[in-house]
């Protein structure tokens, strides 16, 4: 049923273990590396979280397994305020960067981003494995920042480099939150506990990762626009293309402002320059200048850092979550079995909020001290980025009313997106108000925002990739009942996390909080802390369910033929897992646009984009027409 | 599997609704004048947002419930691939809606931060510091001493640098709790001496970061006497958590008694203020 064309040979399949499974240039190994890094990273992320909750629902317990693990953060067991801060900062580090942006893009789109336009690898191969190496690079300094700043093991060696990287003392980590705001994270050890050596490494991993990722964004837009197979217009791209295109081109233009911004900062801990730290400071009983301990610095300003770290760090948001819009679409038409709704409106949606994502970081800054004025257009700005968010919620649902809908453990993470996109999202109608920021800002209702919406919904379109993808990776499917289990627990479980910290946020509790028992306005949050804590406890104990799942698969699950999901899409065109050049030589030719299900008078209820001898009604298949 | 999902959807959507019924978590009592345009602002837009997130919860549900494969051979999901009219019609619903909630919110915004003090306005200086607060009184004579960096010293309790050969400094105090009038304009002048902190009192219903290098003013009026507690609410280091204090609104005459005082009886006074007043109850 399908016609083929010759496709060139790029490079030879390697024979060796180490050019095949280590240093590979193969883009679909270097995809499984990267989610390997994510699976590792978010193991480190989540028991961290569990640690904070542990401390937020029991401050000042004794747990002895602490004292033995963490000598200086939880001396006797208690758990001090240094090492809270200092698993805040790592916690959304790690999980920002390590895993929202690695495995939805390096991971997923590296892997099937080729094969879905018909090509047989990046169009730099080499880049690609560099891309993935440096970020590994990072992960590592960010892993060694947490014991140079605890001056152990590895961190007395760094400490022989010199005195800014020695670390603090007795902390286990930098402390300044995922966005290192100067000038707690410029001035050094002088700021205290958490300042040290361990906040240069930081810096530096995060630098480091900004390279990583744009060596991958060159490469991701390079491939779609260049190498798309015979047949493959960019209207009949499926829409996983679309999101990683655009994820690709925000990571081009946000990384690189957040590299520079890194640099200026390290060179105000290191070099004594002053681009963030103002004049006139007096930190710690001393006075900046008056002591050999605190040079003079004059000039900088603070809400310079935050310009530079939003304007990067609001698009980030954007590139955590398309590629899972992106999965949730694709998926959602395969397991309804009908064409995506709306699918060039989804096109339009997917550029306005990569396009608006750049002009909207000042709602970051409402309470900054920038000016009045400017916040006006930045909040009416924020609440349009909302309309195109809407749209897609709207042909989502459009793609489900009239489908046959499937439930597989794929389509139910698809689905749960949709709806924890939706909890998450619509809450930034407030905080996106400039005048309703004055009270929500920095309260526990920015972090249920975010995290339901950039965290665990970007996470649920990667488990519903993983589910839907794994049979094409491995050959093997996951268990449909382990992976039931996973959903329905993890599912119910982050509604009970993320849901009742809005109402916390609502009592005024800040974020960044050690403890809430200083205060007397939190005293009804007790019970819902707790309630939180358990509910984290059980969510986090299913996701070993999942790791199970994915491991045990790998190897003694059922096998999996060519296209098992019935699917439509040119990765379902080639054997699974995919021989090395993706297509065996012979590049695919496409017909049809991606999302053809239910095809009246075709004799399946899908028409693959190879096909050649069925009608589509609609012609290209992107026909918007009623 | 589909209904069981549109029933848990559905559960999960009351529940969630149900969270914000609770007056004991809701957003603690107001007690400055702009305080009733936000909080009915914030009444509209969380309407809003309920009534978003339960309707796009409940088609969800709706969808999951209804349009499973039956498995019947040959039953097939309607072909269409989408409808302009439909798009357009939801576009411009969405657009509307939102975007006139947040041109409502701006004037609510305005009103707050578009407006200088107004002239009479009560004057404290915010001096934060790595887990302190410090205000700084005018005194009797209205004018604020002079401050500089250099004459900081934590050790000689000289926190904020005042100048003491300044005629203008000689009436002045510095104490760790703030006071303010009630039912009069108040105006804070906000500084950090190392790192941003941030002045959040809940009942004020505004928070402001404290910016090293730069004087913020903020203005605001409060319209009940009372004692309430000051958090910082930007991460500031390893005792952020308790870096607290606490704001009095009080009778004009008890404050202007408070502040014909000397220094050291300004500081015992304003700590027999502290014990007269309550904390609200919540």
């Amino acid at each position: 049923m399908s016609e083929t064309h010759e496709g060139v040979h790029r490079h030879p399949a390697p024979t060796g273990f180490i050019r095949k499974y280590i240093f590979s240039i193969d883009h679909k190994v270097i995809g499984i590396q990267y989610i390997m890094l994510a699976l590792a990273a978010v193991v480190v992320g989540m028991l961290m979280s569990l640690l904070m909750r542990l401390q937020l629902s029991w401050p000042g317990t004794d747990w002895p397994i602490l004292g033995t693990l963490f000598p200086t953060g939880a001396p006797n067991g208690v758990m001090n305020p240094e090492f809270y801060l200092s698993l805040v900062t790592m916690h959304g580090t790690i999980m920002v960067f390590f895993v929202l942006t690695t495995a939805p893009q390096g991971g997923f789109g590296n892997y099937f981003l080729p094969i879905q336009i018909g090509a047989e690898d990046m169009a730099f191969p080499y880049l690609n494995m560099l891309s993935f190496w440096v970020t590994l690079v990072g992960f590592i300094v960010i892993l060694m920042a947490i014991f140079v700043e605890g001056n152990q093991g590895i961190g007395e060696w760094f400490a022989t480099l010199g005195p800014s990287f020695a670390g603090g003392s007795g902390t286990v980590g930098p402390i300044g939150g995922w966005t290192g705001y100067a000038p707690l994270s410029a001035l050094g050890k002088i700021a205290g506990p958490g300042q040290g050596g361990g906040m240069n490494l930081w810096i530096i991993s995060i630098a480091i990762f900004c390279v990583g990722s744009l060596l991958g964004a060159l490469n991701f837009i390079t491939t779609l626009l260049n190498m798309r197979t015979k047949g493959m217009t960019l209207m009949r791209m499926p829409l996983t293309c679309w999101a990683w295109f655009t994820t690709a081109v925000l990571a081009l233009l946000s990384f690189p402002v957040l590299l520079g911004g890194g640099i200026l900062l390290l060179l105000d801990r290191v070099a004594n320059t002053s681009f963030f730290i103002p004049g006139g400071l007096y930190v710690s009983g001393l006075l900046s200048g008056s002591n050999p301990n605190f040079p003079l610095h004059t000039g900088g300003s603070p809400i310079l850092w935050q310009h530079l770290f939003w304007f990067f760090g609001h698009p980030e948001v954007y590139i955590a979550i398309l590629p899972g819009m992106g999965a949730t679409s694709h998926i959602l038409a395969t397991f309804a079995r009908k064409p995506v709704f709306g699918y060039r409106a989804m096109v339009f949606a997917i550029f306005a909020i990569g396009l608006l994502g750049f002009f909207v970081w000042g709602h970051h800054m409402f309470i900054s001290g920038m000016s009045p004025y400017s916040a006006i257009a930045f909040s009416v700005l924020t609440l349009s980025i909302g309309v195109p968010s809407a749209v897609k919620t709207f042909n989502w649902l459009g793609t489900l009313w009239g489908g046959r809908i499937r439930f597989t453990t794929a389509m139910l993470f698809a689905l749960g997106f949709v709806s924890l996109f939706v909890a998450g999202g619509i809450t930034g109608l407030i905080l996106g108000q400039s005048s309703l920021d004055l009270p929500m800002h920095d309260t526990y209702i920015v972090t249920a925002h975010f995290h339901l919406v950039m965290g665990v919904a970007s996470i649920f379109g990667m488990f519903a990739a993983t589910y839907f993808w794994f049979p094409k990776m491995f050959g093997r499917f996951m268990s449909e009942s382990l992976g039931r289990i996973h959903f329905w627990i993890t599912f119910a479980g982050v509604y009970a996390i993320f849901m009742p910290m809005h109402v916390m946020g609502l009592m005024g509790m800040p974020r960044r909080f050690s403890q809430f028992t200083e205060y007397n306005f939190l005293v009804n949050s007790s019970g819902l802390v707790k309630l939180v804590t358990v509910a984290a406890i059980i969510t986090i104990a299913v996701q070993f369910v999942f790791y199970f799942n994915v491991f045990w698969s790998m190897f003694k699950g059922e096998r999996a033929g060519e296209n098992p999901w019935e699917a439509t899409t040119l990765e379902w065109n080639t054997p699974s897992p995919p021989p090395h050049d993706n297509f065996a030589g012979v590049l695919p030719v496409v017909h049809h646009g991606p999302y053809e299900f239910a095809v009246p008078g075709a004799p399946r209820d899908y028409v693959m984009q190879t096909d050649v001898d069925v009608e589509v009604p609609s012609g290209n298949g992107h026909n918007g027409k009623h | 599997m589909g209904r069981v999902l549109a029933v848990i959807i559905w559960i999960i959507t009351l529940l969630s609704v149900l969270l914000f019924f609770n007056k004991k978590w809701w957003l603690p009592e107001a007690i400055s004048d702009h305080a009733p345009a936000l909080d009915r602002q914030f009444l509209i837009t969380i309407l809003v947002v309920g009534i978003s997130f339960a309707a796009a919860q409940i088609a969800l549900g709706y969808a999951v419930w209804k349009f499973r494969d039956t498995g019947k051979a040959g039953d097939r999901a309607v072909y269409t691939h989408g409808s302009n009219r439909l798009e357009v019609l939801w576009t411009v619903i969405t657009a509307f809606v939102f975007i006139a909630l947040g041109v409502m919110g701006q004037s609510v915004w305005a009103a707050l931060r578009l407006h200088d003090a107004p002239p009479g306005s009560y004057t404290v200086e915010v001096v934060a510091q790595q887990f302190q607060w410090n205000f700084h009184y005018a005194g009797a004579d209205g004018k604020f001493g002079r401050t500089d960096p250099s004459l900081i010293d934590d050790g000689s309790l000289n926190f904020i640098g005042l100048d003491a050969e300044d005629a203008a400094s000689r009436d002045d105090a510095v104490t760790a709790a703030l006071a303010i009038p009630v039912n009069r304009p108040v105006e804070l002048r906000l500084r950090s001496k190392d790192v941003i902190h941030n002045f959040w009192v809940p009942q004020l219903r505004f928070k402001q970061d404290l910016v090293p290098g730069m004087e913020i003013k903020v203005n605001f009026t409060a319209n009940k006497v009372g004692k309430y507690e000051l958090a910082c609410a930007e991460l500031c280091g390893q005792l952020h958590f308790k870096m607290k204090s606490y704001m009095l609104v009080l009778p004009e005459d008890e404050l202007t008694a408070l502040q014909a005082l000397p220094q050291e009886q300004f500081q015992a006074r304003m700590g027999e203020l502290l014990n007269k007043y309550q904390l609200p109850q919540y």
